[in-house]
């Protein structure tokens, strides 16, 4: 079991509930798109090296929405730096699947595909938010994530249709990607209290829609779909993978060194 | 370098030399591509409604769909576009230099298609 | 002379006064195989600069120091992607494939900029890259927006237009590391003091010395001459590394009132050579990392185009 995140302890229970749902979301963008921004200069195309940026830049942008109206909420003086740069692996609360590496190309396509058609629903039901900052940031970060799984898609179709070698990376992202879906579905205390006050999502509610996108595009690309067998979560606990230190490591080397400078 | 314009007009538009005149260099000819290349597609942009589609470049892609969306990413960062086409490069037909005076000379003397070729005196208005 | 050496000749001289009186070539008209040479060689070394470009500022973008920072950098990054593609574009339409550069790149055969073989070792080094390197590169490239073949000429245009923000970019780095703490001046100042002669040195050797200086001149593909422009860039950067408070690392940088324009110290030509012919410290690295990109890339590129053939044959298979 995580250590308790350190709290403000004026804040209301329904405020905090607001900021670590804020949190939460923020930093599953937040870590996807330092996973993505890796890619640049090492895709397989200089086009492909410029969609891969401009998906990373999408979530820098939702991370930095979220995790600045985080600090807002919180009022207690963290801005989406002091959010980012300056807390230790357990009080993150992304989701597993976006820590883990890159993998090949057809890897981190599958990893778009299944989080591009998971944050679509998720943030096309945010839209409906009663919180009009959650609702505001959901409506830009809708169209962004139908493209990535408008986009992961589609490769996911050349790649599973491609080659014999493509067919096999593709279906081997897919597999090893497969487990980590698990958590996108599983209801965290903080996710069942934020729907319970209207302003969040319980993401269990995604499920069926989901599977229904998901199959379809497999079917597109001649994948089958892995088994569901072994189901790690605990990302919304802050209990991460071994990556998660590594990543916030270079995530947050120069802050850390370089403790109060200004940049 | 007062000579020069005289020096262009002594001799013929390159364009309008024949071909086979000319020593062609080996790189000349239509671009070499290689099989396993990506094919070429030219990008029109539609900048915003009201205005027309305009070439904006090329770039390669394995269809037309990448081709959308590699033209989305390079060429309207920055909002240029309301609109994208792509066009296969090899289904592109286009006039050959050589023509240029056949085909276009002959329009630069019909002056009486534009409007100052008729004299209308200044007095009467809305003309 | 025969008949054909003679129409080349006498279009030669054509083509010399054509371009001198500023009209602009386009794909298909005639040229001399020399301008294409020329064109296809300074176009796709452009290119290949922009491409290899992206790796030392890459460098930083899981380490920038602020999200804003990080997006400004991969933003600035996919630009550099985005310029080597209008210019492998234009190159395209003198009838060099991709594949061919590619190849040239990859070989050793093409040159890029010598200046991306120096390495990043900290995040100043991203602002100095901003500010005197694009600065470097935004003086060279102005001229090019004029540049008698069109398709060059266009994608210098859009290429300028976009990289105007990456030196300011790169000069508000230098800002606020120059007025920050202690360690962070110090850290501006070492990048300054690495990165300044490399990037005086880009505008290539003196003219005088330059081989194909006088032709493109001539040609109208270069516009100005490398000691001008050198000038350009010294004169409008000594006043900005003055207001940043940093140092020149050149103790005969002065003022010449007489010229009217800023002397600096003599060049050391040996150094630029040295990186010119692969032996700088990042050569190796940065054609590595370009070679395990495109090997590693290789399936994919095969997969899509299978899948696109596969299509169209299954297509035309219904349509039977």
């Amino acid at each position: 079991m995580a250590v308790a995140a350190l709290k403000n302890d004026t804040l209301s229970p329904d405020r905090q509930v607001l900021f670590d749902y804020a949190v939460m979301l923020g930093d599953t963008a937040l870590i996807h798109g330092q996973r993505l921004s890796e890619w640049t200069s090492h895709a397989p195309t200089v086009e492909l090296d410029i969609a891969l940026g401009n998906q990373a830049l999408d979530l820098i942008g939702q991370a930095r929405m979220f995790l600045e109206y985080a600090g807002k909420v919180e009022e207690a003086g963290r801005d989406e730096d002091a959010l980012a740069f300056l807390r230790d692996g357990f009080d993150f609360r992304n989701l597993l699947i976006v820590e883990l590496p890159n993998g090949d190309f057809g890897h981190t396509m599958a990893r778009q595909f299944i989080m591009g058609v998971y944050s679509s629903l998720l943030y096309e039901a945010l839209s409906a938010s009663q919180d009009d900052q959650l609702a505001g940031i959901a409506k830009k970060a809708v169209k962004e994530q139908r493209y990535h799984a408008r986009h992961g898609g589609e490769w996911l179709v050349r790649l599973g249709d491609g080659t014999e070698e493509s067919h096999a990376r593709a279906q081997r992202g897919l597999d090893e990607l497969w487990p980590y879906t698990h958590e996108l579905f599983t209801t965290d205390p903080v996710e069942s209290a934020a729907a319970e006050l209207g302003f969040g999502v319980d993401p269990s509610g995604l499920r069926a829609e989901w599977d229904g996108l998901v199959d379809d595009v497999l079917a597109r690309a001649g994948l089958s779909r892995p088994e569901d067998d072994w189901q790690p979560d605990g990302g919304k606990r802050g209990e991460h993978t071994e990556n998660l230190g590594y990543i916030l490591a270079e995530l947050q080397f120069l802050q850390r060194a370089y403790p109060g400078a200004e940049w | 370098m007062r000579r020069l314009p005289m020096q262009t007009s002594a001799l013929p538009a390159p364009h309008a030399m024949p071909r086979e005149r000319i020593s062609k260099s080996k790189e000349s000819n239509e671009t070499m591509t290689d099989k396993n290349e990506w094919p070429l597609f030219e990008v029109f942009i539609r900048s915003k409604q009201g205005l027309a589609h305009q070439h904006a470049g090329s770039l390669h892609a394995a269809d037309a769909e990448m081709a959308i969306e590699n033209a989305r990413d390079v060429y309207t960062r920055r909002s240029e576009g309301q609109s994208i086409w792509v066009v296969p490069s090899t289904a592109i037909t286009a006039t050959s230099p050589d023509d240029k005076s056949v085909l276009f000379d002959p329009a630069d003397t019909k002056v009486y298609r534009h409007p100052t070729f008729y004299d209308v005196p200044d007095e009467v208005e809305c003309l | 002379m025969n008949e054909t050496t003679r129409d080349v000749v006498e279009l030669g001289q054509w083509f010399d006064a054509y371009v001198a009186d500023e009209k602009k070539i386009e794909p298909k008209d005639w040229m001399p195989d020399a301008y294409r040479k020329t064109l296809v060689r300074q176009i796709s070394q452009h290119a290949h600069s922009e491409v290899i470009g992206m790796q030392p500022e890459g460098n930083w973008i899981t380490r920038a120091p602020t999200l804003r920072r990080k997006a400004g950098l991969l933003a600035k990054v996919q630009d550099e992607a985005g310029h080597g593609l209008y210019l492998y574009s234009a190159a395209e339409t003198l009838g060099v494939s991709r594949g061919q550069m590619d190849d040239g790149l990859l070989s050793g055969k093409d040159k890029y900029s010598s200046i991306f073989n120096y390495p990043t070792p900290t995040w100043a080094d991203i602002g100095a890259i901003g500010w005197l390197v694009d600065g470097a590169a935004i003086t060279n490239q102005i001229p090019l927006c004029r540049c008698s073949y069109g398709p060059y000429a266009r994608a210098m245009i859009r290429v300028c237009k976009e990289e105007s923000f990456h030196q300011r970019q790169g000069y508000e780095i230098m800002l606020r590391l120059s007025h920050g703490t202690a360690e962070q001046k110090r850290m501006a100042q070492d990048a300054l003091n690495r990165w300044w002669w490399p990037a005086v040195m880009m505008f290539g050797p003196s003219d005088k010395d330059s081989a194909h200086s006088a032709q493109s001149m001539a040609w109208r593909i270069k516009r100005v001459s490398n000691d001008d422009l050198r000038q350009r860039f010294v004169d409008m950067t000594v006043k900005q590394a003055d207001y940043l408070g940093l140092t020149m690392p050149d103790p005969d940088l002065k003022w010449n009132e007489e010229r009217g324009h800023y002397d600096i110290g003599e060049i050391d030509w040996s150094d630029f050579w040295k990186v010119v012919k692969g032996n700088g410290p990042c050569n190796r690295q940065r054609l590595a990392h370009r070679q395990k990109a495109h090997d590693d890339g290789e399936w994919v590129r095969d997969a899509a185009l299978a899948h696109a053939n596969k299509r169209v044959a299954r297509a035309t298979r219904d349509a039977a």
